[in-house]
């Protein structure tokens, strides 16, 4: 661990940032901005893992490899999810979340 | 106070204006801006913990990556000009106490649960013991999940191609 930074400081910045990510994913209504919601809360918790490992599991590496794969996994959400904005948009020129209802029927 | 705590500070300090300013700017491009802002500064902070490796995959993959994915995809939907409208009251004030009692909530617990660390020595964090752990087989090793996520990239790609090419 770290001289002078108790581990509860860095959960608190991390649990800022996913609950931020959560008010926006609730307030905004652009899909992209949505998408940008999600990625401040996948971010949130790979810190956590990285920062159990440091200071709670240092003989391990498991926090460091589940930190590395929740960002591969963000990339691989946020590059389908981009593709299904874009071709969202080329059909009903609109990526509002409330104007995209065609889907339901 | 030594430099280091210093900078941590300030890394947070970062970290929670940015991630309050990407979820309330009007400007769709500011917003992936402050963005950028906030995961250019998880990677210091990674930096900060000697995950070397980690803060590079961070800068890389989501500050090179995903910040210019989300900035193209920007430039192809909307206007740069364009401001949102302000939000509805009614969202607002959901959002808002979603976002303040969860969060008071896992203050709560954070404060009152006494971590206890392990006290076994610390290893040291390479680039060989990383290479050797990822792909090995035995105790300690992920070569399952690495192979799962390998499948799980190359499958979002191939789709992410189908779904946004143009009709035939």
């Amino acid at each position: 661990m770290i001289e002078g930074i108790p581990i509860t400081h860095v959960l608190i910045v991390s649990a800022f940032m996913f609950f931020a990510g959560i008010c926006g994913f609730i307030v905004r209504r652009n899909m992209i901005t949505i998408l940008m919601s999600i990625e401040l809360i996948l971010n949130a918790v790979s810190i956590n893992m990285v920062v159990f490992n440091k200071y709670l599991f240092p003989d391990q590496l498991q926090g460091h490899f589940f930190a590395l794969f929740i960002v591969g996994i963000a990339a691989a959400e946020a590059s389908v999810a981009i593709a299904l904005i874009i071709n969202i948009y080329r059909r009903l020129a609109s990526i509002n979340v409330e104007q995209v209802n065609e889907m339901k029927h | 106070m030594a430099l280091n705590v210093w900078m941590f500070y300030f890394l947070a300090t970062v970290i929670a204006v940015c991630s309050v300013l990407t979820i309330t700017s009007r400007r769709i491009l500011r917003a992936a801006f402050y963005l950028l802002c906030v995961l250019v500064a998880t990677a210091g902070l990674y930096f900060l913990f000697d995950y070397q490796f980690m803060a590079g995959v961070q800068l890389v993959l989501y500050a090179g990556g995903i910040v210019v994915l989300i900035i193209f995809s920007i430039l192809l939907t909307s206007h740069i000009s364009q401001k949102f409208p302000k939000p509805e009251a009614i969202r607002l004030i959901t959002g808002i106490v979603v976002g303040v009692s969860g969060f008071a909530l896992a203050m709560l617990a954070i404060l009152k649960y006494a971590f206890k660390a392990t006290d076994s020595a610390a290893i040291r964090i390479d680039m060989h013991t990383i290479g050797n752990q990822l792909l090995g087989t035995g105790k300690n090793g992920y070569a399952l999940p690495f192979e799962v996520i390998s499948i799980l990239l190359l499958a979002a790609m191939i789709g992410a191609i189908i779904i946004a090419k143009k009709g035939k």
